[in-house]
């Protein structure tokens, strides 16, 4: 087992949703039922071989790549299949794997109209494979072909299933992130010329691999090509991520994305920016990074209070969470900005808590909006007495996601904040004192529009128009869908260093050459 | 008369033939000369065999193709006017591969069309002649008698709907912006002649790099050689004739001079600058930097508010145009492995995006022939009836857009690889430049997309879109390439990585 893990492990888990795909695509489209079960068949595949290299994996070596595969991909410009996975990467794996098999669960009998699960589960699958390769590359060229990949199933899925102005939601999505992209191929390219060569079978080559890249972390380069090479890296990353101001593209690809689509946007999609920052933009470039980390805390601190506002004033639920996701994102970007050990693995933690709980709120709109048939939160209320269980949800959910102690979403915000208090040697200590005085303040504002929305949408009675109206709490799907995240946001919760554990030494070998001077 | 004409040429020495060298050529004349015979000799209920002979014609050129791929070695003949090297051996192949698409695509619409069927085949195989000729010509006279041997038949093709308006306006249009473009580059090729004194690429080269380079008229020489040839890419502002030609003339032939006429200007670009005018990059570098920084950004802007399908594809190759030309932008900043880099860039995207273009041409004819009309709203919902080639067209849209894992995206990585590899703050600018249009131009190719995938049917006709065998196979063969491309690069990388001219003076 552990054999086969370390040679296939990460490769099958990228590559398994494909072979779905393939049965997939030979069965015809009537073939409903059976196109669902090879699709969760397919993603539970995928889950128990993620469950496997959790198991496997090997806690007292996180910074070191596991399961680490390297081989010749495109031999003439050096650019190899090289995949593994550290402790940063494996929980957003973690979580990708294990998200994906319940969004299939819960769409079992919610496929957004065209109803056509054929299309929608390859979507998801092909998604999947994206998703999951741009967690394990360990090479520029091969992440960035996942990271894009990512983009095809998910414009789709927005353009063709989702709401109202799903076209221009769509447009939009795939437009910022593929600017976004562009500058980021010039990034790499600039990265790999001014990179020393490496040996490559007595042949000496520059090198795409991002092992070799972190080690040599900028050394000897000009401090002016760093600054705008990370700016590069910047454009591609900020933008996914969101950061305020390439944040608008968020907001339409969330409220017009069918339910199972959001949660994933919410769930991975947005990580992969974040992701890519702790990967590859500060290992890399340590030096640009410091020069960088004013701006991107000064950006997230800004999108923290902006996303708040912007929650105050939306009257549609779903585009309320989905600024909560920009100020959220936020608090991740300070803690990265921090370029601590400690900002960074709450950073990190901040992914997954939010990846679990506004994938979470997500899916619970999506329900309130097939119950109700609309989002809007005056006509909503009274969620609690004509569906109990999905309102006392939505008040865990809501709690979880403005911080509450004891739940996932305040191991991700806190430690965040704390760790502006004391940023990394060569930044200015006011300013990010400043930051972190700002952040609290957003928490308060946090508290403010959750609770609010959860005042409006479940308290109270329910609207003259819904009065009366049986509405149908959950459904077993929504249970099963639902229950284990809500497990795991009590378990990560209540014992956090399940997953700081993971991510520590890995972090602190990421950002050696920052806390080494 | 005739004994002082034969006094004359007794001096005459048969110089000598490598006919293994020339086996390609010599099959596609034999071609056209079985494609004549049956013509004549075929009832009109037959000419269908005119294509089949033409097909096996341009596959059978391909065997000694790859037999002279197996030797490896380069042949020079003619004191060095014809040389087949690997370069021309990769470029012939791509010339052939795009020569059978065109005739798989052609087959159907021509037929139906009842045109003159016979005729049309032979003029495609000879324009296919003509620049399997310009791969291997390393002369200016060469250059242009091959130039001339692809456009003329090219001409023809491009009026052949001589019963519309459009289609005469095509060839017209086409002709009379040819001829001009030949008239200045030939103005420039008389005055290299006149201050080099030879016509053989090389020797222009060892003379470009030494006195004669110094001198103004040089530069005049090569800019209007160059702009000759930027008519025939299509390059802004050298562009009027192609949307006009593109739409009026029948879609297979837009689709082969989208592709094979269009990498047959590059060909004869790149061996001008290589070879010949290598020593004067300082004012090529220039030159080419404002037409590809122009060529990209008015071909997409201008993509941006295309109705029509086949001038929307107009308008991208246009700006596809800008992309190719930009790495040879930088050419000759940085060392010899930058124009290495560069060859190997430009080919690549070549190769790729024939494959890419030819399948997207092929999903508009056969999606025409349904919807009988070329609008792009009429494209509308052509998933739920026709599934397979509303994805086959969404691969190719995306290719061409460089997303992965179409093949597209690996092409023009290398390009902007060659671009950035030369490390000048010109090639920084050129990269950002090409990075703002690869959005621009997603923009156009997603418009498409949304009309396919997102939008309802219009009139809720569901009647599904009958493929026709030839239609069909030239679609699935480029879809596949286009798959296994993206996901292999390595597959056509090496192969254009190792396009190489066999004699490059001064380095």
């Amino acid at each position: 087992m552990k054999d086969l893990l370390n040679g296939w492990g990460p490769t099958a888990a990228v590559f398994l949703p494909l072979v779905g795909v393939a049965v997939m695509l030979a069965i015809p489209k009537s073939e409903e039922t059976l196109h669902k079960v090879v699709a969760l068949a397919t993603s539970l595949a995928v889950f128990v071989v993620g469950v496997g290299m959790l198991a496997e994996f090997d806690y007292d070596k996180t910074a070191e790549m596991q399961f680490f595969v390297n081989k010749t991909w495109i031999e003439m410009i050096n650019s190899r299949y090289i995949v593994g996975i550290d402790g940063i990467s494996l929980p957003l794996i973690a979580l990708t794997v294990f998200v994906v098999p319940l969004v299939i669960i819960y769409s079992w009998n919610h496929f957004p109209e065209p109803h056509n699960p054929k299309a929608f589960l390859i979507l998801i699958l092909v998604l999947e494979t994206g998703m999951v390769g741009t967690f394990v590359a360990q090479d520029l060229l091969l992440f960035f072909v996942f990271f894009e990949l990512v983009l095809l199933p998910m414009y789709f899925m927005i353009g063709v299933y989702g709401g109202e102005d799903r076209k221009y939601a769509s447009l939009k999505f795939f437009l910022y992130t593929a600017f976004g992209s562009a500058l980021m191929i010039v990034a790499i390219l600039a990265t790999y010329f001014l990179s020393p060569k490496v040996n490559v079978g007595g042949e000496m080559m520059h090198t795409f691999s991002m092992i070799e890249l972190s080690k040599w972390g900028g050394a000897g380069l000009a401090k002016g090509t760093a600054v705008l090479i990370f700016g590069g890296f910047f454009m591609g990353f900020g933008i996914k991520v969101p950061m305020f101001p390439f944040h608008t593209w968020l907001p339409d690809a969330h409220t017009q994305a069918p339910t199972q689509g959001s949660v994933i946007l919410a769930a991975v999609l947005l990580k992969l920016g974040t992701y890519g920052f702790v990967r590859i933009a500060i290992p890399i470039l340590p030096v640009a990074a410091v020069e960088w980390a004013p701006v991107i805390g000064a950006l997230a601190v800004i999108g923290i209070i902006y996303g708040a506002l912007g929650c105050l004033a939306q009257t549609d639920m779903k585009r309320l969470i989905a600024f909560s996701s920009v100020a959220h994102m936020g608090y991740v970007m300070l803690g990265i900005a921090t370029l601590t050990p400690f900002g960074t693995n709450a950073a990190i933690f901040g992914m997954v808590a939010h990846g679990l709980i506004t994938g979470m709120l997500f899916f619970l709109a999506g329900t309130v909006k097939d119950r109700y048939h609309t989002l809007e939160i005056k006509r909503l209320g009274g969620l609690l007495l004509q569906a109990p269980r999905m309102g006392w949800l939505l008040a865990f959910s809501c709690m979880a996601s403005l911080g509450l102690p004891g739940l996932a979403g305040f191991w991700g915000e806190f430690p965040a904040i704390l760790s502006a208090y004391e940023p990394a040697e060569g930044l200015s200590v006011p300013l990010f004192r400043f930051f972190m005085v700002v952040a609290a303040i957003g928490t308060v504002f946090a508290a403010g529009y959750l609770l609010w929305l959860l005042q409006r949408v479940a308290f109270g009675t329910p609207t003259e128009e819904f009065e009366g109206k049986h509405i149908h709490d959950m459904h077993l799907t929504d249970y099963l869908a639902w229950s284990p995240m809500v497990a795991l946001i009590v378990i990560l919760g209540v014992y956090p260093n399940l997953l700081f554990k993971i991510t520590d030494g890995a972090v602190v070998h990421s950002l050696s050459q920052i806390a080494g001077g | 008369m005739l004994a002082t004409l034969l006094a004359a040429g007794s001096g005459f020495v048969r110089p000598a033939i490598d006919w293994h060298a020339l086996a390609p050529e010599v099959i596609l004349v034999i071609t056209i000369a079985v494609a004549l015979l049956v013509d004549v000799s075929t009832d009109d209920g037959s000419r269908w065999t005119v294509s089949s002979v033409a097909g096996i014609g341009l596959l059978a050129a391909m065997v000694p193709i790859l037999t002279l791929a197996a030797d490896d070695s380069s042949r020079v003949m003619f004191g060095g006017a014809y040389v087949v090297d690997d370069f021309a051996l990769v470029l012939k192949g791509l010339f052939l591969v795009a020569g059978y698409l065109t005739i798989l695509l052609s087959s159907t619409t021509i037929a139906e069309g009842d045109y003159h069927e016979g005729e049309y085949y032979l003029l495609l195989v000879s324009s296919v002649l003509g620049m399997t000729f310009m791969a291997s010509a390393r002369d200016l006279i060469s250059i242009f008698v091959a130039l001339e041997m692809l456009s003329i038949p090219a001409y023809l093709l491009a009026s052949w709907r001589k019963r519309t308006q459009t289609g005469i306006e095509a060839g017209m249009k086409y002709y009379l912006m040819g001829v001009f473009a030949t008239a200045v580059m030939l103005y420039g090729m008389s005055l290299i002649y006149g201050g080099t004194g030879s016509t053989l690429l090389a020797d222009v080269g060892q003379s470009v790099a030494g006195s004669f380079g110094d001198k103004p008229v040089a530069v005049i020489g090569i800019v209007f050689t160059l702009v000759g040839f930027a008519f025939k890419i299509s390059a802004v502002p050298f562009h009027h004739w192609a949307p006009d030609t593109y739409e009026g003339a029948p879609t297979p032939i837009t689709a082969f001079l989208s592709v094979a006429s269009k990498s047959a200007g590059f060909v004869a670009i790149l061996q001008l600058v290589f070879i010949g005018f290598y020593g004067r990059t300082d004012t090529v570098r220039p030159l080419i930097f404002v037409l590809a920084v122009l060529t990209m950004t008015v071909g997409n802007v201008i993509a941006l508010r295309q109705t029509n399908i086949v001038r929307l594809f107009a308008y991208s190759s246009v700006a596809q145009a800008g992309f190719i030309l930009a790495p040879l932008a930088v050419v000759g900043s940085g060392g010899t492995d930058v124009a290495d880099k560069i060859l190997s860039s430009v080919v690549l995207y070549l190769v790729v995006y024939t494959v890419m273009n030819l399948g997207a041409f092929g999903v508009i004819i056969t999606v025409s022939r349904r919807l009988r009309s070329g609008e792009i709203a009429d494209w509308a919902g052509l998933f739920t009836y026709a599934p397979g080639l509303a994805v086959a067209m969404g691969a190719f849209l995306f290719g061409l857009g460089g997303i992965p894992p179409a093949a597209g995206w690996f092409a023009k990585f290398q390009l902007f690889n060659a671009v950035v590899s030369a490390g000048t703050p010109a090639a920084y600018a050129m990269g950002v430049v090409m990075a703002v249009n690869s959005v621009l131009s997603l923009a156009y190719y997603l418009g498409v997309m949304r009309t396919m995938f997102m939008d309802d049917v219009p009139d809720g006709d569901l009647t599904p879109v009958r493929v026709p065998v030839p239609l069909g196979a030239a679609v699935g063969l480029a879809l596949v390439a286009t798959l296994v491309i993206g996901v292999v690069p390595s597959v056509v990388a090496d192969m254009a990585d190792g396009a190489t001219f066999a004699f490059l003076p001064g380095r």
